[in-house]
């Protein structure tokens, strides 16, 4: 019996973790500048192929993973500044923008690599409870997951970036008039979400075959966990995962991996009837009313 | 124009008028993302969702009902069908009242999932009646559309026969946005787009507006799917995931959303040439695509055909001022 409650409990944080790691890049970028990366798969995919490049030279897989992130990073505050930061006033023109950039990415990368490049497989180490046998690496991911949000939480919450970054992201004619480099914060922010998306990419590269069009495996998942999420990563995105992990693995345990898929989306179409602002208005709704009431007196 | 339309297979060879129906089917999902897009101001990703919809509907009804004149049934049936997952989709998206990118990206994902779900039906428990779905190498072996004709003989709508049958009803559905977009339900429409809370004021329910319009934009999708399976005799979960769910989205951007004329030529133009460099290398054609989705952002967020349409007709109309003026 534990160990069946151990093994859902194990479903659960794999579920959540893949979530978390998958959408965080997503949220933070989509919550600072209200920009939807469609690119995001991409910059994961970049994650994953720096990650096994740099094993397959040579290097330990933990510093690969680093490396990799740092790499999807710059990349992102290249893309940042040449195409994204031209469109913030016209949010629908940079999803085409970046999902130009996704279809030029992916199939650039076909042409020259071609198909698929091999892993260099799941770091081995394994625990038994009761009768199942479970991987270590999936707790690390899940242990993983929750770095990134203390480490959003910390950045965002404990740094003068993350006051400037709030500021930009509550009011940004305001927080420019009062010194705040706002251009250097969207660079930046963007960056912290590319990297994050490589970082996800570099997690998972050890788990899966590589083929240019693996973004499309994660982009399902962080567009539905930052739709219920809504705007706030912390508030929004954390829970959203929570939910959305119960409700998939759940399904996964009764019906396999595409009822799980097809039910979170469901269950996705019912929640946006619901909550159409993604949870964290729900979740900042109470802190929200007495400031409006300040503004009126 | 219309007339060169009429007459052409007169001349091409049949390889070409076929060539010509397939692409012309591809139009009304266009049509129908710029009506959605550029009148109505829905950005929606789901084109493909529909147009498998409708392509699946048609070939399950159709070996299900085993040919003949039963096609047409089933071509109608696959656009109700078509027509019933916008409702569901729509109703929840527009009464939660989610706008902007959401839009896009629910759209999309309900997308992907499709293609997922039908990409792993591949064993033999996936059978809809007789008709085996076939996972990710696709469904095949419908009848095309077929008329039973006097005599007992049937005439299948393949090659010139397919192309006429698509002219026709693209002349159909364009007279029939046309009216549309001009009447008072496209005023309203074009209201909504600039100012959703004005038009509300104004007495119009919106959601209801945006749902009708969001259903006649997805069915035409549908068409283009229930068509396209017809002509090949085929059709797989590529057609709908990505990069496929893209494609409408860069014919109607590149050509310029706000105007159904400017789409009508530019898909049919952009499908041309995407189909001549896929000959050569379909990664190629699709890294062009990707191209001219971002330069269209960055250059002529408008369209590209449209843009250059007004530029001429401004230049034209200058000279005639000023000849008018010498």
């Amino acid at each position: 019996m534990l160990a069946e409650i151990f093994s859902f409990l194990y479903q659960f944080a794999d579920v959540f973790a893949f979530l978390i790691l998958a959408s965080a890049g997503l949220a933070i970028v989509f919550g600072m500048m209200g920009v939807i990366n469609m690119a995001h798969g991409e910059f994961i995919m970049c994650g994953a192929y720096v990650t096994v490049g740099l094993v397959n030279a040579g290097f330990p897989l933990i510093l690969a993973q680093a490396l990799a992130t740092v790499a999807a990073a710059l990349i992102g505050v290249v893309v940042e500044l040449s195409i994204v930061r031209k469109l913030y006033k016209r949010p629908l023109d940079s999803l085409l923008a970046t999902w130009g950039l996704s279809l030029i990415v992916t199939q650039g990368m076909l042409l020259i690599f071609g198909g698929s490049m091999s892993g260099p497989g799941t770091p081995p180490g394994s625990f038994t409870v009761g009768d199942y046998t479970f991987s270590i690496y999936r707790l690390v991911l899940f242990a993983a997951a929750i770095g990134v949000l203390a480490f959003i939480y910390v950045v965002f919450m404990r740094t003068k970036f993350g006051v400037y970054a709030r500021a930009t992201m509550q009011n940004a004619p305001i927080a420019q008039a009062l010194g705040v480099k706002v251009g250097k914060i969207y660079a930046l922010s963007f960056g912290i979400g590319a990297g994050l998306a490589g970082l996800c990419g570099a997690l998972y590269a050890p788990t899966m075959t590589l083929i240019p069009t693996m973004g499309a495996t994660f982009i399902v998942e962080s567009f539905v966990t930052v739709v219920v999420g809504g705007s706030n990563v912390l508030l929004g995105t954390a829970p959203a995962g929570v939910l959305l992990a119960i409700v998939r693995s759940g399904l996964n345990a009764w019906g396999g991996q595409i009822i799980g898929q097809i039910g979170m989306l469901i269950a996705v179409i019912l929640i946006i009837r619901v909550l159409p602002e993604g949870i964290s208005s729900y979740v900042t709704r109470s802190h929200r009313l007495p400031a409006t009431e300040e503004e009126k007196s | 124009m219309l007339a060169a339309v009429l007459v052409y297979p007169v001349f091409a060879d049949s390889y070409s008028v076929g060539n010509s129906a397939y692409l012309l089917a591809w139009v009304f999902m266009a049509l129908g993302l710029c009506l959605l897009w550029g009148y109505a101001g829905m950005l929606s990703f789901g084109q493909t969702f529909f147009f498998g919809i409708g392509g699946y509907s048609y070939g399950v009804l159709a070996i299900n009902f085993g040919g003949g004149g039963m096609t047409f049934v089933a071509l109608v049936l696959a656009l109700a069908f078509a027509a019933i997952a916008a409702v569901i989709l729509g109703y929840f998206m527009i009464w939660g009242r989610i706008g902007g990118v959401f839009f896009g990206i629910v759209t999309l994902s309900a997308t992907l999932v499709l293609a997922f779900f039908l990409g792993q039906t591949a064993g033999p428990e996936w059978r809809i009646g007789s008709a085996r779905l076939n996972g990710f190498n696709g469904m095949k072996g419908m009848d095309p559309l077929c008329i039973p004709w006097f005599g007992g003989s049937q005439i299948y709508f393949e090659g010139t026969y397919l192309y006429y049958l698509v002219v026709a009803l693209l002349v159909i559905v364009y007279l029939g946005l046309r009216m549309l977009v001009n009447s008072r339900f496209g005023n309203v429409m074009v209201a909504i787009r600039e100012d959703p809370q004005r038009a509300e004021l104004l007495g119009y329910d919106v959601r209801k507006y945006q749902l009708i319009t969001f259903v006649i934009g997805s069915v035409l999708a549908g068409l283009s799917g229930a068509i396209y399976t017809s002509w090949g005799q085929f059709i797989a979960p590529s057609s709908i995931g990505l990069p496929a769910a893209a494609m409408p989205i860069v014919w109607v951007a590149f050509s310029g959303r706000s105007d159904l004329t400017s789409v009508l030529v530019g898909a049919f133009f952009i499908l041309y040439v995407f189909q001549m460099i896929t000959v050569e290398s379909q990664q190629a054609a699709l890294v062009l695509m990707g191209a001219m989705m971002l330069a269209t952002v960055l250059v002529a967020p408008q369209g590209f055909v449209l843009g250059i349409t007004r530029w001429i007709g401004r230049f034209a109309s200058r000279r005639k001022t000023a000849a008018e003026k010498a």
